[in-house]
C-alpha cells in the first residue's frame, strides 16, 4: 500500500524515468487505462473515487472534470518547463491546477446546478488530487506539449473509467437504477449500504480482489507453462 | 449555523461527519501510513496541527477576499497557505525528531494534498463559521483522522500476524475494513446534526 502512494508521489519507481523526450506512440495514451490506471493500479485519487460513485452520472461528470484539468494544466505545465524553478515546481503546478479547476467549478455551476450540489465541495477538491500532480510532476513537466496532451487524455480516460465502474456497481445495487432509469421491477429491494459510504470501500474493495485474482491466476498459469517448458527440456 | 455549540461541532466533525470515513476526506495517508501505531499517531497529530493553522488562516482568507470581493481567488490562496503550513511543519519535525522524519517520509510533504485540509478550509467558509467555531471545528476533525488512522493501525496490526487468502492481499482488504470501519461508524449517524 504504502509503496503504491509512494510510487505515485515519485513516480520515478512506476513509470521508467524518461531522460530524454518521449515520442508519439500508441502506448502514450492506452497505458493510462490499464497498465498505469490511476485508480486500479496506482491507487490515486481515492477521495473522490469513494465519494461521488453513488451514482453513474456524477461518476461521469466527476471523470469528466478532473480530465479537463488534467489536460490543461498538463498543458501549461509542459509549455512553461523550462522555465518554472525547481526548487518551487511544485507550487507552482497547484497554482496552475487550482486556477483550472476555479475554472471547472464556474463552468458546472453555471452549466447544471444540479450537478454542482450533488458533487459539492468535491469538485474544488479536485486541486489536490494526486492523480493531476503526479502527472504533472512524472510526465508534463519533462515531456512536449503533445506527448502532454496525449498521456493526460489517457489517464483522464482511466480515471473516469475506474469512477465509472464503481459508480454503475454502486447504482444498480444501491437503487436498482441505471442513469436514473429503473432496471428491475418495482419489487426490487435496493441494497442501500451500497450509495452509503461504506458501499464506496466495499465495491473498490471488490473491484481489487477481482484484478487481484486474475493477476494471481496469469501469474500461477505464467509459471505452471515454463515448469512444463523446463521438463520437455 | 451561528448558534450551533461548540461541543456539538466539534463530536460532528470528530465522529458523525468524521472526515475518513464518512465524507472520504484524507483517504491516501489513511491507507498509507497505517501499518504501524505509532507513525499513525504522529501522522495524526502533524495531520491536526496543519488543519489549526490553515483554518485560522483560511478564516482570514476568506474575510479579507470578502471584503475585496474576490471570492474566486479563494481556491488559489487557500492551498497556497496550506503549502506553507505543510512546509513549516516538515521543517519543524526534521529539526526536532530526524526518526519521525524518516518514518513519515514521503507522506509529511504529501500532506498538502490531503483533501482532508483542504475540505476542512471549504467546508468552514461553506457552514459561516466564525473564528473560534472554525477552530474547534479543526480540532474535531483533526481528532476525527487521528481516530480513523489509529483503529486502522490497530486492524492492521493484528492483521499482520494473520493468514489472509493471497488473493486479498494489500489494499483490496484495507478497503474492506475501511468499508467495515465506516459501517461502524454510520451508527453515529443522527448523534448531531446533519450531513456535510
Amino acid at each position: 500500500m504504502a509503496e503504491a502512494n509512494q510510487d505515485g508521489a515519485k513516480p520515478t519507481a512506476s513509470t521508467p524515468l524518461l531522460t530524454q523526450e518521449e515520442t508519439l506512440t500508441a502506448d502514450t495514451f492506452i497505458r493510462g487505462l490499464w497498465k498505469e490506471n490511476p485508480v486500479f493500479v496506482m491507487l490515486l485519487g481515492m477521495c473522490p473515487t469513494l465519494a461521488v460513485t453513488n451514482s453513474t452520472i456524477n461518476a461521469l461528470g466527476m471523470g469528466l472534470s478532473t480530465t479537463f484539468v488534467l489536460v490543461f494544466s498538463g498543458i501549461l505545465v509542459s509549455l512553461l518547463r523550462h522555465w518554472i524553478p525547481k526548487q518551487v515546481r511544485i507550487a507552482s503546478y497547484i497554482v496552475i491546477i487550482a486556477t483550472f479547476v476555479t475554472l471547472v467549478d464556474y463552468a458546472i455551476q453555471a452549466i447544471s446546478l444540479e450537478l454542482y450540489s450533488a458533487l459539492g465541495a468535491f469538485i474544488q477538491l479536485i486541486v489536490v488530487n494526486c492523480v493531476i500532480l503526479g502527472r504533472a510532476e512524472s510526465y508534463a513537466s519533462k515531456q512536449r506539449v503533445l506527448p502532454t496532451i496525449v498521456n493526460s487524455l489517457g489517464t483522464g480516460v482511466g480515471f473516469t473509467l475506474a469512477l465509472l465502474a464503481l459508480g454503475t456497481v454502486r447504482e444498480i445495487l444501491g437503487q436498482g437504477t441505471l442513469l436514473g432509469i429503473p432496471l428491475f421491477g418495482p419489487d426490487f429491494q435496493p441494497w442501500l449500504v451500497m450509495i452509503l459510504p461504506p458501499g464506496g470501500f466495499f465495491v473498490l474493495g471488490a473491484w481489487l480482489l477481482l484484478f487481484n485474482w486474475r493477476r494471481l491466476r496469469l501469474e500461477r498459469r505464467a509459471k505452471q507453462s515454463t515448469g512444463v517448458l523446463a521438463d520437455a527440456r | 449555523m451561528h448558534a450551533e455549540p461548540l461541543p456539538l461541532i466539534f463530536l460532528n466533525a470528530a465522529i458523525v461527519n468524521n472526515f475518513v470515513l464518512a465524507l472520504f476526506l484524507g483517504i491516501c495517508p489513511f491507507l498509507g501510513v497505517s501499518a504501524k501505531k505509532e507513525t499513525a499517531w504522529n501522522m495524526g497529530l502533524a495531520t491536526m496541527f496543519v488543519m489549526l493553522v490553515s483554518s485560522a488562516s483560511a478564516y482570514g482568507i476568506n474575510w479579507l477576499l470578502t471584503q475585496l470581493g474576490l471570492e474566486f481567488l479563494r481556491l488559489i490562496c487557500y492551498i497556497a497557505v496550506i503549502a506553507s503550513a505543510v512546509q513549516l511543519v516538515e521543517m519543524f519535525v526534521k529539526k526536532t525528531s530526524p526518526a519521525l522524519f524518516r518514518s513519515l517520509g514521503i507522506f509529511l510533504p504529501l500532506i498538502t494534498t490531503n483533501c482532508a485540509i483542504l475540505g476542512l478550509a471549504l467546508f468552514q467558509t461553506a457552514k459561516e463559521y466564525d473564528f473560534v467555531q472554525s477552530l474547534v471545528y479543526a480540532l474535531g476533525a483533526g481528532a476525527g483522522f487521528t481516530l480513523a488512522l489509529m483503529l486502522m493501525a490497530g486492524l492492521r496490526e493484528k492483521l499482520a500476524l494473520a493468514r489472509v487468502p493471497d488473493v486479498s492481499q494489500g489494499a483490496a482488504l484495507s478497503l474492506m475494513l475501511a468499508g467495515l470501519l465506516s459501517l461502524a461508524f454510520m451508527g453515529f449517524a443522527g448523534l448531531g446534526g446533519g450531513h456535510g
